[in-house]
């Protein structure tokens, strides 16, 4: 049995709205997510959902509304940034770099969990490319790199921006039963996707985002 | 905390041996750019010795300039900054590594040949040693100030001609203390106020403008 998450706590977004280009992309919403829950945001193209996670992540300040953890408001609290695992549409890794060392590189950043670079690397399917320079990887191959980052670091908050994109069937499985593993040693996860995923067990709350 | 300090600068240097022709470009054009001069000029031998260290220094201005469109993009277009954000090691702190590894892999190439090209330009051997110390001096100022613009048109679809706009006029008071002291050197003066001028600029430049970049940055991802 893995250990808990120390560093978990309640999120709550209260009357957070979002404009671009001077359009309303969302208004008023209202959102929470205590540990051991997962968030599915669901929204058609454009309704906002990547720019709810980037305002989540920081990159990107509410036009209004606020964000806490535990209470707090998140802007304040370094830790909460630091604790948040991001995958978005791009994948951070460095194409000049070979696959082992884009892992290493992942885990020298953050503080780091217990795993073995060589465990991830057999995790993923990819020991056999360890050395090869990550330009050279399919996409799929890419994008299972890019979510190895949620196994190299022991933060409790992930957000997951269409984290299957161009992954096959059982990549997807075992990144399915990564999310459950982390959701019950007391993990928190908001994900967007517009494939089917196999949550079946946790508790799962939907928000819609429409425009 | 400087162990990503050390990571990123690391980082910085591998991809950059692995792109050898990215670094290589900017010291070709000073090279070339150098080069033309006293084939256009033709052999006068003392209006080249007059203007040599306008030459060089001009030319390192552009070199540089052309050298920085990479420092943040790809990390931009890959994704790396965004995760740079939000690592525990502050932000600031992160892009003096970039800085370091930049000014490594462009200022200090530079430096190392004009020697070679300011026998070329008849330049005499005490003004050598000066010049070389006012580039020691005056390319890292250089990286660093290049590093604000480039964070702040990172963003940008067409940022290269606001970035020689935005930088250019900065780097102005490098230009004008490194070739006065080089004149004063010639005429047999001291040169030292105009040292301590440069690194007063450059001392102001490492200690300030890194949270002027990383705010930048910031700015740039929204």
């Amino acid at each position: 049995m893995e250990q808990q998450y120390s560093f978990s706590s309640n999120l709550e977004v209260k009357n957070l709205s979002c404009f671009r280009n001077e359009q309303v992309l969302f208004s008023k919403i209202n959102l929470s997510l205590s540990p051991e829950n997962v968030l599915f945001l669901q929204g058609e193209n454009g309704s906002g959902k990547t720019s709810l996670l980037r305002i989540l992540c920081g990159f990107r300040l509410p036009d209004e509304g606020e964000i806490t953890w535990g209470g707090d408001p998140a802007a304040r609290i370094p830790e909460y940034f630091q604790n948040i695992s991001y995958i978005g549409h791009k994948n951070g890794i460095k194409d000049e770099l070979s696959v082992e060392e884009n892992l290493n590189l992942m885990r020298s950043m953050a503080t780091a969990s217990e795993i073995k670079t060589e465990d991830v690397l057999k995790k993923i399917g990819l020991f056999k490319q360890a050395d090869v320079i990550s330009r050279q990887l399919s996409a799929g191959q890419k994008r299972k790199l890019a979510l190895a980052r949620l196994m190299m670091t022991n933060n409790s908050f992930w957000i997951l921006d269409e984290p299957f994109t161009s992954l096959d069937k059982a990549s997807v499985g075992f990144f399915e039963s990564l999310i459950k593993q982390h959701i019950t040693r007391g993990g928190m996860l908001i994900l967007t996707s517009h494939h089917e995923i196999d949550l079946s067990g946790l508790s799962v709350n939907h928000f819609s985002l429409s425009n | 905390m400087f162990n990503a300090w050390v990571q990123i600068f690391k980082r910085d240097l591998l991809i950059a041996f692995r792109r050898r022709s990215e670094i290589i470009h900017p010291i070709i054009f000073f090279v070339m750019v150098i080069s033309l001069f006293p084939l256009a000029i033709g052999d006068d031998k003392v209006l080249l010795q007059k203007i040599a260290p306008a030459i060089i220094w001009v030319t390192a201005l552009l070199a540089t300039m052309l050298s920085l469109d990479n420092l943040f993009r790809t990390d931009f277009e890959d994704g790396s900054l965004e995760q740079m954000t939000m690592l525990k090691t502050p932000l600031s702190l992160l892009v003096t590594a970039k800085i370091a590894a930049h000014w490594f892999i462009t200022g200090l190439p530079l430096i190392l040949i004009t020697p070679l090209l300011a026998v070329l330009l008849y330049m005499p051997s005490e003004s050598i040693s000066m010049l070389l110390l006012t580039l020691l001096l005056g390319t890292p100022t250089l990286s660093i100030i290049g590093a604000v613009g480039i964070a702040l048109t990172v963003g940008l679809r067409q940022g290269g001609v606001i970035l020689s706009l935005l930088i250019l006029p900065l780097y102005i008071p490098v230009l004008i203390f490194a070739t006065l002291a080089l004149q004063n050197v010639e005429q047999g003066f001291s040169a030292e106020a105009q040292l301590a001028m440069m690194l007063a600029i450059l001392v102001l430049a490492i200690t300030l403008s890194p949270f002027a970049i990383a705010a930048a940055l910031k700015v740039s991802l929204n």
